[in-house]
């Protein structure tokens, strides 16, 4: 600390950089210490029984083990049938979304159309709007369509609200693919749907994996759509049935517990899957 | 066939002026030209058309049922008697400085701690980013047994001797905000962090070398070199950050729905609950407009950039 620019010959090179690395573990590893705290009081409440946390508090150390908690916010607390929902409306709109983007996002970087620019921020646009401006009219017009409390309605404004970010990030990056390889499979006769097909799509690869392990995590956590266009319990996907949770199992915090990690598993796996991709998807684009 | 185009050879022979009129005579196949427009189709659809009724709809008064009523600017008048859009307004404010403030603050710092690859690292930095893919309502439900009475933090408050220190955090209305933007935080930083560690790793090691001959001081080179060059990253994390205040409604409804007392109230919050509980779909669409004159501003900022971008 007293000499930060001129070195002192004395404390050679070696040592510094060992107190270096001591002070790096020691404050680094506080810092995960208290992130990872929260997460490691939770796993530990969910296998403890109601007694239990009833008779020594959330905050004690365990001294139960049971998956009693698990078993009801499965059953009882309808988390089974929250978690199939919140994968129905997550694997399509994740699939839809992405399918639509990239057409538009190869469309648009590929080919001269007319105001191209516009249109894309025009999309960009549109997925940056706050949704506050948009509940009151999509939940509407779900009852108008006769989709009002079905999934199809989340789907499709999940879809709808996500393309415009999508086709933002893809295009950025179907645009850095060179011209010459679709001009070669355009002599080849080529139409436009095989180049899509063929050429871009399998190019722009690493892009779309990170897109979808992005857009997975965000439409699978969504709260505020599905309270807006769904109304029946059972409909309801894995955040909402959450809350209900909370609602219907108020301070039995084993249930809870085991809740919150059922509904945040199926997005830690997928981010352990796909870490990497999912750390570059972060910085493709960061709007969100 | 398909006439193709080099947009980036194109666009750089005349940067920054609209380009001359198209030398050749551009036919886009019909098939790209249903690649775009079904997306934006779908798009309209479910965001542009229903943006311009939420507009319309701020002007006027409606419970759902029976046909809206034009008001004019009633429903923005009324925000000035309302003490609960005062409270909300208020509070989304502190919500933005102090949620915004801290995590760019802090996920820079998590990111300088962090950024050399060294041993260990990874393993930091996936603890870090862990609560990034949690839901905000996972990660409300998680703090609120921390925040219990019989708590952690109590607990850990008392075990250190502090226990003048506990509270019932979530249902005292001076602490009910704080409380809450903590495990919004706690989720946020490691997002921040990763913006920075990528800024970081784009900055050139030779500026800091060339430093160091200057004899620059740590501080010196943080100041002169690290900030300025962060420059762009900073502009992304400040529209990220601003653009998450705004619509921060999770975390909130999961923990507190604004209680008590409207003490933790946002704008996003009391939008949601004017018009789905108490059925004020006029009023609430206002507030909605209220929210969308907020984010406006950083969402034009943000376009004007992402058109350079479009256009580089």
């Amino acid at each position: 600390m007293t000499a930060t620019h001129t070195p002192t010959p004395r404390t050679g090179p070696g040592r510094r950089r060992i107190w270096g690395t001591a002070g790096f573990h020691a404050s680094a590893g506080l810092l995960a210490v208290l992130w990872l705290l929260p997460i490691a009081l939770v796993l530990v409440t969910s296998v403890r029984s109601f007694d239990d946390v009833a008779a020594h508090g959330v905050g004690s150390l365990p001294h139960s083990f049971t998956l009693d908690g698990f078993r009801q916010a499965w059953v009882d607390g309808g988390q089974q049938r929250a978690l199939i929902n919140s994968l129905l409306v997550t694997i399509p709109s994740v699939l839809l979304s992405l399918l639509l983007a990239s057409t538009a996002a190869f469309a648009l970087s590929r080919y001269d159309v007319p105001l191209r620019r516009t249109l894309l921020l025009l999309m960009l646009g549109g997925n940056l709007l706050p949704p506050q401006i948009l509940l009151v009219p999509v939940s509407k017009l779900s009852e108008l369509l006769g989709l009002y409390d079905s999934l199809y309605a989340l789907i499709g404004v999940q879809v709808g609200f996500g393309i415009g970010f999508y086709v933002f990030v893809l295009h950025g990056f179907m645009r850095s693919i060179p011209p010459e390889i679709q001009q070669a499979a355009v002599i080849d006769g080529a139409g436009p749907w095989q180049i899509y097909t063929r050429i871009i799509l399998p190019l722009a690869k690493p892009a779309m994996a990170a897109l979808s392990a992005l857009s997975f995590t965000w439409i699978f956590n969504d709260l505020l759509w599905a309270i807006t266009v769904l109304r029946t319990d059972t409909r309801m996907p894995i955040t909402a049935s959450l809350i209900g949770l909370q609602g219907q199992y108020v301070s039995m915090w084993n249930v809870i517990a085991a809740g919150s990690v059922i509904a945040a598993a199926p997005t830690v796996i997928v981010f352990l899957k796909f870490q990497r991709h999912f750390v570059a998807g972060l910085n493709l684009g960061a709007v969100k | 066939m398909a006439v193709l185009t080099a947009p980036r050879k194109e666009t750089r022979e005349h940067t920054g002026h609209r380009p001359p009129a198209r030398k050749r005579a551009t036919r886009v196949p019909p098939v790209v030209l249903a690649f775009v427009l079904v997306p934006l189709l779908a798009e309209a659809f479910w965001v542009f058309w229903p943006a311009l009724q939420g507009f319309y709809l701020a002007f006027t008064k409606w419970d759902g049922v029976s046909a809206p009523e034009f008001i004019g600017l009633g429903n923005f008048r009324e925000m000035f008697g309302d003490a609960v859009f005062r409270t909300a307004a208020l509070d989304t404010v502190i919500w933005l400085l102090l949620f915004g403030g801290l995590s760019a603050a802090l996920g820079l710092g998590a990111a300088l701690l962090l950024q050399q690859e060294r041993r260990g690292v990874g393993f930091y930095r996936a603890a870090l980013f862990l609560p990034v893919v949690f839901s905000l309502v996972a990660t409300a439900l998680v703090w609120q047994a921390m925040y219990q009475p019989d708590g952690l933090i109590n607990k850990t408050l008392e075990a250190v001797g502090l226990s003048g220190l506990t509270h019932a955090w979530l249902a005292d209305q001076d602490t009910a905000l704080y409380a809450v933007i903590v495990p919004a935080l706690w989720r946020q930083i490691g997002y921040v962090m990763v913006l920075y560690l990528a800024g970081l790793k784009g900055i050139d090691p030779v500026l800091y070398e060339a430093a160091k001959v200057d004899g620059a001081t740590r501080w010196q080179q943080f100041r002169h070199i690290t900030l300025p060059q962060l420059s762009s990253v900073n502009a992304v994390v400040l529209s990220v950050i601003v653009i998450d205040s705004l619509r921060s409604f999770d975390v909130v409804w999961a923990l507190t729905r604004g209680g008590p007392y409207h003490s933790s109230e946002l704008l996003s919050t009391y939008m949601y609950s004017t018009a789905f509980q108490s059925l004020r779909l006029g009023y609430g669409s206002a507030l909605a407009v209220v929210i969308f004159l907020l984010a406006f501003g950083v969402i034009a900022s943000y376009l004007v950039r992402a058109f350079r971008e479009a256009d580089a």
